[in-house]
């Protein structure tokens, strides 16, 4: 018949042990936690000679799962199409990646910012400007 | 002081009074307490921290959890029938504190010529020299657990909803199981004392002679009433009624702020008094190395462990899961209650054939 105070006794050997060793708990606002380099977080434009990169080809709100994604083309100096209105909206955004996957010209990346609250409703709109990757 | 009160000189009540003060502030203070301990000692087990942001190290959580419960709206249901519904929660709670009255938390302290020994309802009488207490002190306290039943049962009935009603028969029905075994558990304690009052428990194991380990009787039998007095306060393996879906459906759904807070409080104290019951009847009490050297050194041996017995609570707590209703059924009445009925007839077998005396 199977004994059944061995394994109660088994497992509060286990959690007395657990008593006597570090939490690895993170104390949150103090220490952040590290993040992976492929950390999809909070999106970025790249930049190249002091524009940015994307042709407003409307890959990425083709793909995007949650249509996010705002894009409208525009003609720029060089009569090159550019993305005039980029928007992404944060709240719908499910951080999946497959924007950055469609991209053609490898205009778009995600970085490890996942702090992204914010008060207002209209602050999560994130337009071009607030997109653009930092130098 | 020549007064002489009801036959009993003035210094008994004052004694009376110091011991009911003390005994009382130590209840509150551990079961504050031991909400803290318990989520810091759980957390620790589960290898992360507990509370720590109120206050240095979190000791401040009780007093912050008491004042968040203080000033939430009280609600009671229209339909509840009031005065139980506001009464259920004392039932459940006041008899933790008055199964402390027979509970001899030290030896007899000397002050100022008199000798008072630090039990609440034990009285030393100088003309005989020994120590008198309710000589049905154990009988006592079973009756003051089986009281807080009606706590439960009342709460459930009285909150008006049916939910409510099915949680509290369902947890009644779970502590008077298991009081059967408990109180069916101790009698090889009382056949090898001779008597049921606490102070006599207690002497018999001076020196060491604890029930636990003299006596394999005895230790199969600390070990059951250990068990069936945590099943009986609700706790850990056994805490069905209140953790089943999470509250949504038990006795105290219809409850908010103090009075819930009277039902959790009450849940600790009877964790602290069910504690100190174990140590009188199995690990000796206040006894231990240099007591009688030493004046306070009963009070703080009784203390320790009282303390270290919650401390296995709470251990077992984080490492078992919980039991199913039937599975705890099952245990309370096919399991201990037939083991402990063997554990009497083989304490009255050895003591025929000699093994053990019996005293008295």
């Amino acid at each position: 018949m199977p004994n059944p105070f061995t394994p109660i006794i088994q497992g509060m050997k286990i959690t007395l042990g657990h008593l006597f060793k570090k939490p690895i708990t993170l104390m949150y606002p103090e220490e952040k936690p590290k993040v992976a380099e492929r950390f999809r977080g909070l999106h970025a434009l790249k930049v190249s000679h002091s524009k940015a990169k994307c042709v407003a080809c409307y890959l990425c709100p083709t793909v995007c799962p949650a249509k996010c994604i705002t894009v409208e083309a525009g003609e720029d100096a060089n009569h090159d199409k550019f993305a005039a209105k980029y928007e992404i909206d944060m709240l719908r955004c499910i951080f999946c990646g497959y924007c950055v996957e469609a991209c053609p010209v490898d205009a778009l990346k995600m970085t490890g910012e996942f702090e992204l609250a914010n008060y207002r409703r209209e602050d999560f709109i994130y337009s071009k400007e607030r997109l653009l990757e930092k130098k | 002081m020549d007064i002489v009160i009801l036959g009993l000189p003035l210094y008994y009540y004052i004694a009376m009074v110091a011991k009911v003060l003390g005994a009382f502030v130590f209840v509150l203070l551990t079961v504050a307490y031991a909400t803290y301990a318990e989520r810091k000692i759980i957390g620790h087990m589960q290898v992360r921290i507990g509370p720590n942001r109120v206050g240095p190290m979190g000791l401040l959580q009780p007093i912050a959890d008491g004042l968040k419960l203080f000033f939430k709206e009280e609600i009671i249901p229209s339909n509840a029938s009031t005065f139980a519904f506001l009464i259920a929660p004392l039932i459940a709670l006041v008899p933790a504190f008055l199964t402390f009255a027979a509970i001899p938390f030290g030896s007899t302290i000397d002050v100022m010529g008199y000798k008072i020994p630090l039990q609440i309802a034990g009285y030393y009488d100088t003309a005989l020299g020994k120590v008198f207490d309710l000589n049905v002190g154990v009988l006592y306290i079973l009756a003051m657990s089986s009281l807080g039943v009606y706590g439960i049962v009342l709460a459930g009935w009285a909150s008006n909803s049916k939910y409510s009603l099915l949680g509290g028969l369902r947890s009644s029905a779970q502590m008077v199981s298991y009081e059967l075994a408990a109180g069916l558990a101790i009698i090889p304690v009382f056949m090898l004392v001779g008597s049921l009052s606490m102070q006599e428990i207690v002497k018999a194991q001076e020196g060491f002679k604890w029930f636990i380990w003299s006596n394999p009787m005895t230790f199969v039998a600390g070990v059951v009433f250990y068990i069936c007095a945590l099943a009986e306060v609700n706790r850990t393996p056994f805490d069905l009624p209140e953790a089943e879906s999470e509250l949504v459906s038990g006795f105290c759904t219809e409850y908010s702020s103090m009075k819930y807070a009277m039902f959790f409080m009450a849940e600790y104290a009877n964790l602290v008094t069910v504690s100190a019951i174990t140590t009188t009847l199995f690990l000796g009490g206040w006894d231990g190395p240099l007591v009688g050297q030493i004046p306070g050194l009963s009070v703080v041996y009784f203390v320790i462990k009282v303390y270290f017995l919650m401390f296995v609570s709470m251990w077992i707590r984080a490492t078992v899961p919980r039991y199913r209703y039937d599975q705890l059924m099952t245990l309370g009445w096919k399991r201990l209650l037939p083991l402990t009925l063997v554990l009497i007839v083989l304490t009255g077998l050895a003591g025929h054939f000699g093994f053990y005396t019996f005293f008295g």
